[in-house]
């Protein structure tokens, strides 16, 4: 599914100043798989995550995605990627304030040249399948975080992605919503596809079934997790079986 | 992504900023109207200048000898004009001076013209009633008159002038006819006159020599052959050659077309400047709108959106908005083409061809001033624009 060769990103602020983010990671995700990676800030977690987005080309090593060589692609070809097998939820959520729950999660089908019937059917699905049916309409103002959380969720999922990758997709939400939020990433992958987040909550993390920690642009822990049963995430219930 | 869909997502951007949106667009609105409205002027003096010099007399040559340079041209040279030259059909001699006509106790200062009975076609001029000159009193000095429609209003009023007698120089003339009014013609009036025999006027002011031959040629081309052999005509019996003075009319009205061409062009031209502005304006404002929307094209990024998908969303924004200006710039140039031409009593002219030019320029422009700010929303690293606050 995933697999990064020694890869590299140093980023080049100015001239003769050069700031490496990371130094050489090598890792493999198979299909079906659900991903913690976890850091201390400036460990390199966002550029990874970027790079497995394809949102950047590592400066070095290689970047294979569904054996398809990443490294190597033009802007098009990575915008046709993110658009085909992968779903992005951010922390700040990023839905388009002028549209309503529907048309954001409608969005990424746009761009795939999906017609509106279909489309518009395929995103009531997957608002459904988040739990906000009662919600098409709203704009994202006036939906409480978690809502909006659940919107970008349904925006990642709608385009059925082989590939879900979250950056700190609990960082501003209150215990509950987090707690919802995890869940439904289970669910996601209970169905089989691959959940790869950013976080750096043990506690969210502990739901996971493998957990990649980094530190200064390198891997410094890949271990497997056992997921409780019923745990609680701070105050929100959460199941996930 | 289909074409549509860009509409479909540049109309929403349009519609969430209707203020500035319209604000913007005026500037287009302002430019294109100018555009139509300015040309329109200057085509409706252009075509008011050439309709008056027709009104003149078609295929029309004048010739007038200078005395000081030698010349002197008498009513036989213009009969053989007539007979020498075939491409000539009519020539008139003609004699004015000023006088004062005097009918009872009412008298009025004109001019007065000695021509013979070609006059009304030569120079395109009839009698609306009675008649005009006939050859008899040319050739007998007959003391008849035909007057100008301000004559006949200054002097008679609403009187029946024909048959009535006035003084020119103290000499009896009967009123045979009066002419169709042909107005005034760049603030001379041309109903301000009396005409009168040839001969007679020659009589009258004392002299055997005429002032202006007026010549109809057959066509236009004639007019053009005629006036080769006059010069020839004449180069032979003056020994000078400025002795005589020919001018085309014909000539005249393709002098005068490009001068009014060139005013229509210049007026035009000034009215395209506010265009361009205009579309400095629809730039200025796309760049502030791509810079306001990095997050959305950062988040359309992330999620699917190729160049082409952001550059499109752009461009066909600027477009629209340039479109939608020249839209309705046509409409309002189109009403302060007839205010001006009501208010201001200008013939205007709007012509199909300033119309789609102006409408093409705007989306010209359009495309123009909206491919930087497109270019450079396209260009925007997907990560960076997403962390832009």
């Amino acid at each position: 599914m995933i697999r990064l060769e020694d890869v590299q990103k140093i980023y080049r602020p100015g001239r003769e100043i050069s700031v490496p983010a990371l130094r050489g990671i090598t890792l493999e995700v198979t299909g079906g798989e659900f991903v913690a990676i976890m850091g201390a800030s400036g460990s390199g977690k966002s550029t990874l995550m970027h790079i497995i987005g394809c949102l950047d080309r590592p400066s070095g090593g290689r970047y294979f995605l569904d054996n398809e060589e990443i490294s190597k692609k033009g802007d098009n070809d990575l915008a046709e990627f993110r658009n085909k097998y992968i779903g992005f939820v951010f922390q700040s959520f990023n839905l388009l304030p002028r549209l309503n729950a529907l048309e954001n999660v409608e969005l990424p089908m746009v761009y795939r040249g999906v017609r509106l019937p279909e489309r518009r059917k395929r995103a009531e699905e997957a608002l459904e399948l988040v739990g906000l049916s009662d919600r098409l309409r709203h704009r994202p103002a006036e939906l409480s975080g978690g809502e909006q959380q659940r919107v970008a969720i349904a925006r990642a999922l709608v385009g059925e992605p082989s590939l879900l990758l979250a950056d700190e997709p609990t960082g501003n939400l209150d215990s509950t919503s987090s707690a919802e939020v995890i869940e439904i990433f289970c669910k996601l992958n209970q169905r089989g596809i691959t959940v790869v987040f950013v976080t750096h909550e043990e506690e969210i993390a502990a739901f996971t079934r493998r957990i990649i920690r980094l530190r200064d642009g390198l891997v410094i822990e890949d271990r497997e997790n056992r997921p409780p049963r019923g745990y609680a995430v701070n105050a929100g219930e959460v199941s996930c079986s | 992504m289909s074409f549509w869909e860009w509409v479909k997502i540049a109309f929403k951007s349009i519609g969430a900023n209707k203020l500035r949106s319209a604000l913007t667009t005026l500037g287009i609105i302002i430019g294109v109207s100018a555009v139509i409205a300015l040309v329109s002027v200057g085509q409706g003096a252009s075509q008011e200048i050439s309709a008056r010099f027709e009104s003149m007399g078609s295929h029309l040559i004048m010739i007038r000898p200078v005395r000081s340079a030698g010349g002197d041209l008498f009513i036989e040279d213009a009969y053989e004009l007539e007979e020498r030259i075939p491409s000539i059909e009519f020539a008139v001699p003609t004699v004015n001076f000023s006088a004062t006509i005097k009918y009872q106790n009412k008298s009025y200062d004109t001019s007065v013209e000695g021509v013979n009975s070609g006059f009304p076609e030569v120079r395109n001029h009839n009698p609306v009633s009675g008649r005009f000159l006939i050859p008899q009193e040319i050739e007998l000095r007959s003391r008849v008159v035909v007057l100008g429609q301000t004559v006949v209003k200054e002097i008679f009023g609403s009187q029946d002038p024909l048959e009535e007698t006035v003084y020119i120089r103290g000499q009896p003339f009967v009123v045979v006819g009066v002419m169709e009014a042909k107005g005034t013609t760049m603030g001379v009036d041309s109903d301000d006159i009396a005409y009168i025999p040839v001969t007679t006027a020659q009589r009258l002011s004392g002299t055997s020599s005429v002032n202006t031959i007026y010549v109809k040629a057959k066509s236009a081309a004639d007019a053009k052959i005629a006036v080769s052999h006059i010069t020839l005509l004449y180069s032979k019996k003056f020994p000078r050659e400025d002795a005589v003075r020919i001018t085309s009319q014909d000539e005249l009205l393709t002098a005068i077309g490009e001068t009014t061409q060139t005013f229509t062009i210049l007026l035009g031209a000034i009215a395209g400047i506010s265009l361009l502005v205009g579309g400095i304006g629809i730039m200025n404002i796309m760049l502030v709108s791509v810079t306001e929307r990095t997050r959305e094209i950062g988040i359309r990024k992330a999620i699917g959106a190729k160049r082409r998908d952001i550059m499109g969303q752009f461009l066909i924004e600027s477009i629209l908005l340039c479109v939608a200006g020249g839209f309705i710039g046509i409409l309002l140039g189109v009403t302060a083409s007839r205010f001006i031409s009501r208010v201001a009593g200008w013939t205007t002219a709007i012509s199909p061809g300033a119309v789609i030019l102006a409408f093409a320029f705007a989306a010209a422009i359009g495309l123009f001033f909206g491919a930087y700010p497109a270019r450079k929303a396209a260009a925007l690293d997907p990560i960076e624009a997403l962390r832009y606050e």
